[in-house]
């Protein structure tokens, strides 16, 4: 029953986003988009946070994911979306199946430190990279979808489409998984990971696997935020970028797979205005709202969303 | 593979273990029948769960091996032990507090399913479990029955009372379908009247599965009534191997564990 | 043979910065287990008084030579006023959370004291020359060097031993390295551990700021100072080890050499060579190369 409900949610939202979205300005469409992707990025983030994991380098997925489907571009000269989030996420993945052996190894500290680690050095490669044009980065080109090349107008609301599908895919995915047996892997290697060695688990391997899944949604994100901004540079990789999706994950809370795409709309929001309105004063903001979360609301946002629905049953 | 024609499930010959200037172990022979129903006694600190410890592949010995079924798993770590079908439970029961009673057993389940190459992760657990054949949630409640613990099904293991986390604990043992089941004080914490129910509960829910089982117990009565076998450890040594009315009547066993028991409170 | 000497010294000096750069983290983190963001905060903040006060005394005609007196004493008011504040106001009520969870308390401070600064100071760098260039500078045979710069290295000094005396010969010194080496033990020996939370706090941000305000001098002080450092000492700490002081020594040795070798042979590696190696490091030996803490590995 609970199933069903977030499925239908998740269809609702995409055909939501799908028929309003058509309406709204371009400079609400791209900002809804952008959220979305990091939304995306977010959600990868919540299994792993459901081991009881934090990662602190999960820049380097989103940034390596970008500059893949930036280099398709370049190389190759490909511009279609689709073969750039295919790249993003297939870059990613293999990177974190081969970090991944060690990373499944740490926990706590340790482990958020390498992550974090791992994503500096991406940082420091890119930015001594004249070919890929060190801090500047370069431009991606300009996307097409299925061969075509939307018209100025459709821009925007093309590539809000693509990620509202996409997220779509993604989250119904996601919770599938969550709702299996080995989805419950994850909050049991938080509780007891020797139990789950002694049921003849291997925590090791569920971390791996965790792990792979979320690299490979931040490539695709990057991706999509590379196509949609049409530029990438590596601050994309730096530490700061990695804490902004630790953030909405904080705030989203891992209650459900909608909650980190509202949690990265409210981030965008709150963004928007509060830099807007004084941008000195922004990540005042920014720090005041986590620490409020941890402390007053250490489920997320989704603490006070989930219990109402539940509450409906 | 060689074929084990031996009567013994379980054999640890020469086993010794060592923590700085503690010996926790001193060349431990012990070789187990299979379904057998052995009772585990001694003091605290008298090698008992060491050598369940040493068993299920948490500390390897110093010195000695132990061959379940015919292979040496001396080496091995506790995944593969269990994942072999020794499984152990826990004086205090390791439960996963935020899951309910239901989850806590599916956790397991879908683990297994998993190992059996049955189950991915993507896979809802509509696959049948291997041996019962079928599906995780049948089996999941079935074991559930068998320890009268149907009505907490919904429960998050955190708010269970003592008696009945200590039957979680025991039964989320017996969902990787054990052929040797080591029980680390099964009615430790439990009150004295609820003690012999737990252990009737457990030995059916166990002769139902046909497992060979061996249970740390500090209870003589629980020992007493419950086992056809009883070693006796002190000091890292076995001082006595026989069945209970024997054991118990075992002049050092009266001395250096009953005794103990009584001078430790 | 000059080369060589060369990117020693230009090692040693880079070494003793991120020396007193991030000794106050690891300190923090070897008695209260607490990765501390707002290091990066104090390092900042030390910074940023000292050029503002300096510049403000200078131009009131203080004495120049007076100016590192100055220097010092922005950082130890920076510290002695915040320091107290953030571990009573905030910190002492959780110190029960999970060592991720208080981090992330940290870095929202971190957040909130960023935008402080742009608040009080702008976003325009600040620039305090005098302090750096009044002690000329010291020739070693083709090779010319700021002595501020070596001075850095007296202060690296200065920071190292100070700690290191006090924490052995002191008996609240002695009292921080049993909590250092094993925090439950030293409850159980009856140690008031919360009580000395607070002297850690206030002394390791005392070092950081210490660390800003003498780097001033050197760079143009702007917001971001206080980010970058904050990944560069946790490579230096994780390389020697946290909560270890020699291992500090160690780490930042190791990283400044490392750097100094590559900015003269292979440029375009220098930056993340540095955390290549702290990778390698927890990796390989993630207890540092001087540790006492366990790290939390399976």
């Amino acid at each position: 029953m609970k199933d069903d409900r977030t499925t239908q949610i998740v269809l609702a939202a995409i055909a939501i986003l799908l028929v309003v979205g058509f309406f709204l300005p371009n400079w609400a469409m791209f900002l809804l988009t952008i959220a979305l992707a990091k939304g995306m990025l977010v959600l990868g983030l919540l299994p792993l946070m459901r081991t009881g994991l934090v990662s602190f380098g999960h820049a380097l997925y989103y940034c390596l994911g970008a500059y893949a489907a930036g280099g398709l571009g370049i190389a190759w000269g490909i511009s279609d979306v689709i073969l750039m989030m295919l790249a993003g996420g297939l870059a990613a993945a293999v990177v974190s199946f081969v970090l991944g052996f060690l990373l499944s190894r740490y926990r706590g500290i340790f482990f958020g430190l390498l992550s974090l680690a791992f994503s500096m050095i991406l940082y420091g490669v890119l930015v001594k990279s004249e070919s890929l044009g060190s801090t500047d980065g370069f431009n991606v080109v300009k996307f097409t979808l299925f061969g075509i090349r939307p018209d100025d107008e459709m821009v925007r609301f093309t590539m809000l489409a693509v990620a509202a599908v996409t997220c779509g895919i993604a989250a119904l995915a996601l919770h599938r998984y969550l709702g299996t047996p080995l989805g419950l892997l994850a909050p049991a290697i938080r509780d007891n990971e020797i139990r789950v060695e002694y049921m003849g688990g291997s925590a090791r391997y569920a971390i791996h696997v965790i792990y792979v899944i979320s690299a490979t949604l931040a490539g695709v994100a990057g991706a999509l935020v590379g196509a949609a901004v049409g530029h990438i540079d590596p601050e994309m990789a730096y530490w700061t970028q990695s804490g902004e999706f630790v953030f909405i994950a904080i705030l989203a809370g891992t209650g459900s797979v909608i909650a980190p795409f509202i949690g990265a709309i409210v981030f965008a929001v709150i963004h928007s205005f509060a830099f807007d309105f004084s941008p000195n004063t922004w990540q005042m903001v920014l720090g005041g709202a986590l620490f409020l979360i941890i402390v007053f609301l250490p489920n997320g946002l989704w603490s006070l969303f989930g219990r109402r629905l539940r509450a409906r049953g | 593979m060689a074929q084990n024609t031996s009567n013994y499930i379980l054999e640890a010959t020469g086993l010794n273990k060592s923590f700085g200037a503690v010996t926790a172990a001193k060349d431990i022979n012990i070789s187990i029948e299979r379904d057998a129903f052995v009772g585990l006694i001694g003091t605290n600190g008298a090698g008992k769960t060491t050598f369940i410890n040493m068993v299920t592949g948490y500390l390897k010995p110093d010195a000695g091996t132990i061959v379940y079924d015919g292979l040496d798993i001396t080496a091995l770590q506790p995944r593969d032990i269990t994942r072999m079908g020794i499984c152990r439970s826990f004086q205090i029961p390791q439960l996963y507090n935020s899951l309910t009673v239901f989850e806590n057993m599916m956790v397991g389940l879908g683990v297994v399913l998993h190992h059996a190459g049955r189950g991915g992760f993507f896979s809802r657990g509509e696959a049948l479990v291997p041996g019962s054949e079928k599906p995780l949630h049948v089996v999941a409640d079935e074991i559930l029955a068998r320890f009268d613990l149907s009505s907490y099904r919904g429960r998050p293991a955190q708010i269970l009372p003592g008696g009945v986390r200590k039957l979680l604990d025991i039964a989320m043992t017996m969902v990787a379908s054990p052929k040797i089941l080591l029980l680390d004080e099964p009615t430790s914490g439990v009150s004295a009247e609820e003690k012999f129910g737990i252990m009737e509960m457990v030995m059916n829910a166990v002769k139902q599965a046909g497992a060979t089982v061996l249970f740390v117990e500090h209870d003589m009565e629980v020992v007493s009534r419950f086992s056809q076998r009883v070693i006796a450890f002190y000091d890292g040594r076995v001082i006595c191997d026989a069945p209970p009315d024997v054991a118990l009547n075992d002049a050092e066993v009266q001395r250096y564990v009953i005794g103990g028991h009584r001078a430790q409170g | 043979m000059d080369k060589i000497i060369a990117v020693f010294i230009d090692g040693i000096i880079y070494s003793s910065w991120l020396f007193t750069a991030a000794i106050g983290l690891t300190l923090i983190y070897g008695v209260m287990k607490i990765l501390n963001l707002t290091h990066g905060s104090f390092y900042a903040l030390g910074a940023y008084m000292a050029a503002s006060l300096t510049g403000a005394l200078l131009a009131k005609g203080m004495e120049p030579m007076l100016s590192y007196a100055v220097l010092f004493g922005s950082a130890l008011f920076v510290a002695l006023v915040l320091a107290p504040l953030i571990e009573r106001g905030i910190l002492k009520f959780m110190y029960s959370k999970d060592e991720v969870v208080i981090m992330l308390i940290t870095y929202a401070l971190f957040l909130i004291l960023e935008d402080a600064i742009k608040l009080i100071w702008g976003v325009s760098p600040y620039f305090i020359a005098e302090p750096y260039g009044l002690l000329g500078s010291i020739e070693f045979g083709d090779l010319i060097y700021p002595t501020y710069n070596l001075f850095l290295i007296f202060i690296a000094l200065i920071s190292g031993l100070g700690l290191a005396w006090t924490l052995m010969k002191t008996r609240v010194g002695k009292l921080l390295l049993t909590v250092i080496h094993d925090p439950e033990v030293s409850r159980s020996l009856g140690i008031n551990v919360n009580k000395f939370y607070l002297i850690t706090f206030t002394f390791g941000s005392l070092l950081a700021a210490v660390g800003g305000a003498f780097t001033a001098p050197t760079v143009s002080v702007v917001p971001a100072m206080g980010v970058e450092i904050i990944v560069l000492s946790f490579a230096v700490i994780v390389i020697g080890g946290m909560g270890s002081l020699p291992g500090a020594a160690v780490g930042a040795c190791i990283v400044g050499l490392v750097r100094s070798i590559s900015i003269h042979y292979a440029p375009q590696l220098e930056l993340f060579v540095i955390y290549l190696v702290m990778a390698m490091v927890l990796a390989f030996r993630p207890r540092g190369l001087f540790s006492t803490a366990e790290a939390r590995k399976i």
